[in-house]
């Protein structure tokens, strides 16, 4: 792997509210490398889409980066100016959402949605832009580019424009793409095209990617490592073999055992009890104890470990003890 | 497209035709004309003299029928009160409502679109909290106050403005300008805010909703990603989304600064054709009010299919569908 692109160093998000400070985000600390996919899963409501907007400043107000470092490239970019944010989106830092059918303007040709991306971060005349701008529909594989070039989005199906969104993320060659969920919104045989798409044209280029999801099938076929996130914190990190197959975080562990697998047969599906605090609920100290069969009294009384606090891979103070007693 | 502009112009032949049926059936209440075009001391005989002579004593379809017939000659009658052909008058007239309300309209769409934009791009700003606030006195005011408050502060206290009449026009052809002189462009810029001030309040609340409702979807947020500016977006990817409700409502208001012109020709006496009908009106003046109401639907029936084909022009999603499915809208 090559030179570190993204670093998040305990990236604090809160929302403040009547009832008090909500904190979507708290203390999450990961690196992306150059061509690394980093898979960021959990339930709906962990943090993960909080985290990847929080990255590219586009945060809803009043929610804000409250404490925290994000780290571009070794400089960082969390109190930018609107100006300075404005030019590394799209060009330092792509975003693919999650629902094509709404992604694109409906009124505007698919080919000026893209010169005008382009020709925001590049010094290219608009004729120069309108080739780029073919050319990367040509390379995400819509056919007969040049001839759907003036199209507008509603001629385009599911799968197509999600294509023409990724063309739109890599068009400036950002150097990390967050996909929010890419192919939750389309048909599954669609899914693995996409996902095999961005992968193939982040390693070409070696784009970091930060890779947002909640199906573990798309993890373990295209990333790198895994981050598992539970009510707004790291739950665990690492390579995905080993998270997969091994995890240490007993949330992790629940997560994996309830993953359905063809070959297990008819055989039912273990669940974890229990269902996420909401954030205005978080019980004390670990986020995951009254889920936990092995939680004990440091979990429900101590305030929550994070990834240093343990041996850097899993957030329990089950493992460090287990580790020491070793 | 020439399918549905066929169709619907054979819609607005219809609908033509019953505006001018309701409008003739109507007169008949509105008084007898026959009462202000003799003096005190007419005979019977003058009465039924001049009734036979007008047509009045046919059956009021028969009559509506006869007008029918001259109209689609280019014949709308005599005047009663003048005596002159009703074209003449309208064509003498229209010039002095069409600029009044040109400069209207426009004063509305720009005033509109650029506070709506405003207030919802800076929303829960103070400046556009404040534009929001009066902006409910435009929607509530009637228009004849509005007028008369503008006459008191403009003409009658600071005396900057006149507050009545065109001012000097010059002629070009038949037609009649404004434009062209100070004391005209001066003469018509109480009346338009008068007129325009409704609609634009009205444009701009609308700008504004639908500008929330859009700033809102993914393909914005997307553009934002994108590192697109802010006027980048507010001003093309957005605005360019909220143009079909508003053109819809706006083509609908630009029919009622026309016809209902009348209130601010009142009190501005602007010499136009709302003017004309009031005065028509005071006199039972049959042919002329029959033409203006005539003119005033021809001219909401061409809007209206403008407008229906602006929407073909901004939404390229209803051009792939056809134009015969998108006539039945």
């Amino acid at each position: 792997m090559g030179d570190t692109v993204l670093s998040v160093k305990d990236l604090v998000v809160d929302i403040p509210t009547r009832k008090g400070v909500l904190r979507p985000v708290d203390r999450v600390s990961f690196d992306i490398n150059e061509g690394e996919v980093l898979g960021v899963v959990g339930e709906s409501g962990a943090g993960k889409s909080m985290t990847g907007n929080a990255i590219i400043g586009l945060l809803d107000p009043p929610a804000h980066i409250a404490s925290g470092e994000i780290l571009l490239k070794g400089s960082p970019i969390q109190n930018l100016e609107k100006k300075e944010m404005q030019k590394i989106r799209g060009f330092e830092i792509g975003m693919v959402f999650q629902d094509p059918l709404t992604s694109l303007n409906p009124l505007i040709p698919i080919g000026e949605q893209l010169s005008e991306t382009i020709r925001k971060h590049l010094p290219v005349d608009k004729k120069t832009a309108d080739k780029r701008a073919l050319a990367a529909l040509d390379e995400v594989g819509i056919p007969a580019a040049a001839s759907r070039i003036n199209n507008y989005p509603h001629q385009f199906s599911g799968g197509m424009r999600q294509r023409v969104v990724i063309a739109l993320a890599l068009c400036a060659e950002p150097s990390l793409v967050i996909a929010d969920e890419p192919t939750t919104a389309l048909d599954v045989s669609v899914q693995a095209q996409i996902i095999s798409l961005l992968k193939q044209l982040c390693r070409e280029r070696g784009t970091a990617v930060m890779l947002i999801t909640h199906d573990m099938g798309v993890i373990a076929e295209a990333s790198n490592r895994v981050a598992v996130m539970y009510a707004g914190r790291l739950a665990e990190l690492g390579s995905v073999e080993k998270v997969l197959t091994t995890p240490e975080q007993p949330y992790t562990q629940g997560l994996m055992a309830s993953t359905p697998l063809a070959s297990e047969g008819k055989k039912r599906l273990n669940q974890i009890p229990g269902a996420m605090p909401t954030l205005g609920a978080l019980p004390s100290g670990c986020a995951f104890h009254p889920r936990c069969e092995f939680a004990y009294d440091k979990c429900r009384v101590d305030p929550y470990p994070t990834l240093s606090d343990c041996n850097g891979r899993a957030a329990c103070w089950l493992v460090t003890e287990n580790s020491e007693k070793r | 497209m020439l399918a549905f502009s066929i169709r619907r112009i054979f819609q607005a032949i219809v609908v033509l035709a019953v505006v001018g049926l309701v409008a003739f059936s109507m007169f008949r209440f509105v008084g007898d004309p026959i009462d202000n075009m003799l003096g005190q001391e007419r005979t019977d005989a003058d009465i039924v003299r001049l009734r036979t002579q007008l047509g009045l004593d046919l059956p009021f379809p028969i009559q509506y029928l006869k007008f029918l017939q001259g109209a689609a000659q280019g014949n709308f009658g005599v005047s009663y009160r003048q005596g002159r052909p009703v074209a003449d008058i309208i064509v003498e007239r229209a010039p002095a409502t069409l600029e009044l309300a040109a400069v209207s309209v426009i004063f509305a769409i720009v005033g509109g679109i650029v506070f709506g934009i405003f207030t919802a791009i800076q929303r829960d700003g103070f400046i556009a909290n404040a534009i929001m606030t009066s902006s409910l006195i435009g929607v509530s005011l009637p228009t004849f106050l509005i007028g008369i408050l503008l006459i008191y502060l403009f003409a009658v206290e600071l005396s900057w403005l006149p507050s009545f009449g065109r001012g000097e026009v010059v002629k070009i052809g038949w037609w009649s300008t404004g434009f062209l002189t100070v004391s005209g462009l001066k003469a018509i810029i109480l009346p338009s805010i008068t007129l325009g001030l409704y609609q634009m309040t009205l444009i701009m609340r609308l700008v504004r909703s639908e500008m929330l409702e859009v700033l809102r979807q993914d393909y914005i947020r997307f553009a934002f990603a994108r590192g697109l500016s802010d006027r980048s977006i507010h001003f093309k990817h957005a605005l360019k989304n909220t143009l079909v409700p508003v053109i819809t409502v706006t083509g609908l208001q630009i029919g009622a600064i026309i016809a209902f012109a009348i209130i601010t020709e009142t009190v501005f006496q602007w010499p136009g054709v709302g003017l004309l009908f009031i005065n028509a009106i005071q006199f039972v003046d049959i042919p002329v009010m029959a033409t203006y109401l005539l003119l005033v639907s021809v001219m909401f029936v061409v809007i209206n299919l403008v407008v229906d084909l602006l929407y073909y022009a901004v939404d390229p999603r209803l051009r792939s569908d056809g134009a015969v499915k998108a006539g039945h809208q």
